[in-house]
């Protein structure tokens, strides 16, 4: 299977007045093209730290990371990330917000009207067409949110970075919003990395589930292989033993091995 | 002029705006009230209620300021009915009738309408104000994007900042020889501090996300200033121009009666000079309203711009 991304031996360390802060250290990951990968552990363990550096957004101090064979040096339009907070501009509307990422990744190459088509499309695939003309502020948190993953998938990106995208959203929203997801990326066959606290949504959405350890010098302790059928049906799984047996297998690691650990 | 300064001028303001919305809150229950009759009939006993209704709410919300104007208009009356220098209410309204009847005569330079006075006084606000926001917005936005240059600049705006603009204007009298530029001058010195002050504040305040969406979309510095930089500023920027407008209109009138010429502030000291103390009591009205005017217009703009909820 083609490695969309490649992460090798890369550590992440802070200058603080303390000294030197050892966040990440001795991560090895390989990500495959259409795979959807769960990033979880105790907060403060570096999850985020990880995909801002997926992202960009900050540069490792150890180590490599390519996309693509590329070496990420910085931000760029292929790994687009959804955050936590939606962060949408509130004086654009839902539209614009989206417009403003296809104008900046297809600006170039393509018209006004195919630019404005693909806005439409990205709008449509989270169910969102009606709200287009809607400022963030008029719209609920989970729309908010869907529109975040519009602007993200409109830029048609190599890998979805999501920074615990429902972390913020009410429990029947998070999961309608888990099962759209779902859909969109095996429609897309989009390559996703999300970040979460939430053990149901990293066995429900994901293909492999990464365990870090607790920090500080954070690193990666168990990679837990999600063998379930797609498509995933949340209710059936309810009942599923495969899925309690994952389930349970992350609790182990974060409440007994990570805890103990900690202590 | 910073935080401590924003702060009083909205804590200043809060009644006002209170008032209005319980005005509305009331408005809008004593509509839903008649609804019990699921027809409406235009002049049942309904429709009354709802007029009735409709008339105690503009009562509730008009009669509370026309009470505290009728005070001090009673007060006034009271304290100046056995004579004295300052005019009695009648006597004021009469001069104002006499005067606002034509307000925009003109015989000679020091003689003239006190329209043009306040014509005059609001194009010295508009020139020197504007010539502030066109440095001082730049200058703000430089400030808040490079600490260097705020760590240069933040000891002489400290310095600066709290001196009376009036000092400033032998300075402007030196170098401009005549007194209209002067005058500018010091609107132009006391106009420039909040919108520095205040640009700066938001440039330094933009929220990380925003410039992290920027980063991860790529965006050309262009747009990151029209469509991130700018608008997320732009409230901070209003409050600092609301600011520099609310002072700049304080030290007109200081700064006219100093160097004369037209303009609100040289008529009431030529009134002063002329004893005529109602022209002088007019002009302190008209001074209010015109501050009044322009604080709401900007507070209307603001308002506009306003992206509490994010």
């Amino acid at each position: 299977m083609k490695k969309t991304v490649q992460i090798q031996d890369v550590g992440q360390s802070f200058d603080t007045k303390k000294g030197r802060f050892v966040a990440l250290r001795d991560i090895q990951l390989d990500i495959h093209e259409g795979e959807s990968i769960a990033l979880i552990g105790h907060s403060g363990c570096g999850k985020s730290t990880l995909l801002n550096l997926i992202a960009g957004l900050t540069t490792p101090s150890t180590g490599v990371m390519l996309c693509d064979g590329r070496e990420i040096a910085g931000p760029g339009p292929e790994r687009a990330v959804v955050f936590q907070n939606h962060s949408l501009l509130p004086w654009l509307t839902c539209y614009d917000n989206v417009y403003l990422a296809v104008e900046r990744v297809f600006g170039r190459k393509e018209g006004r009207a195919s630019l404005k088509q693909r806005t439409h499309d990205a709008l449509a695939l989270v169910g969102l067409s009606h709200a287009e003309t809607k400022f963030p502020h008029e719209i609920s948190g989970g729309m908010k949110q869907r529109v975040g993953i519009a602007r993200a998938l409109s830029m048609q990106p190599r890998v979805l970075l999501m920074d615990e995208p429902f972390g913020a959203l009410d429990a029947l929203t998070r999961a309608r919003l888990q099962d759209e997801l779902m859909k969109i990326l095996s429609d897309t066959g989009a390559t996703m990395v999300m970040v979460t606290h939430d053990v149901d949504e990293a066995v429900l959405l994901s293909d492999r589930v990464v365990m870090l350890t607790n920090g500080p010098a954070a690193t990666i302790g168990e990679i837990l292989e999600v063998k379930l059928e797609r498509p995933r049906d949340r209710l059936a799984l309810a009942h599923d033993p495969d899925f309690a047996e994952y389930r349970a297998a992350i609790m182990e690691f974060l409440y007994q091995k990570q805890l103990k650990h900690a202590a | 002029m910073t935080v401590v300064a924003m702060a009083e001028r909205s804590t200043g303001l809060a009644p006002a705006s209170g008032t209005a919305r319980e005005g509305e809150a009331a408005g809008g229950r004593a509509e839903v009230k008649p609804i019990t009759p699921a027809v409406v009939v235009p002049s049942g006993p309904g429709f009354a209620e709802r007029a009735g209704d409709a008339l105690r709410a503009l009562a509730a919300a008009l009669l509370p300021p026309i009470i505290g104007l009728a005070l001090l208009v009673g007060l006034w009356h009271l304290g100046t009915a056995n004579g004295g220098g300052i005019p009695t209410p009648a006597k004021t309204w009469e001069a104002a009738v006499a005067l606002f009847s034509d307000p925009f005569y003109r015989e000679g330079p020091n003689d003239q309408g006190i329209g043009w006075n306040v014509l005059a006084s609001l194009e010295r606000v508009g020139i020197g104000f504007g010539i502030a926001a066109l440095v001082g917005i730049p200058a703000g936005f430089m400030l808040g994007r490079f600490a260097v240059l705020s760590k240069m600049m933040n000891p002489i705006i400290s310095l600066l900042r709290p001196v009376s603009p009036l000092a400033w204007l032998p300075i402007g009298l030196l170098v401009f020889q005549r007194a209209d530029p002067a005058a500018t001058w010091t609107i132009f010195i006391c106009s420039i501090w909040p919108m520095i002050l205040n640009t700066a504040q938001g440039v330094t305040r933009i929220p990380q996300d925003y410039l992290n969406v920027a980063r991860v979309l790529n965006l050309s510095e262009w747009k990151i200033f029209t469509k991130i930089l700018f608008p997320a500023v732009l409230p901070y920027m209003l409050t600092g121009i609301r600011l520099s407008i609310g002072t700049a209109w304080l030290v007109i009138v200081a700064a006219e009666m100093l160097t004369g010429g037209v303009g609100i502030g040289f008529w009431v000291w030529d009134e002063w000079n002329n004893l005529k103390v109602e022209h002088i009591i007019i002009a302190i009205f008209v001074i209010g309203v015109v501050g009044l005017l322009l604080e709401q217009a900007l507070m209307l703009v603001a308002r506009r711009f306003n992206y509490e909820s994010r």
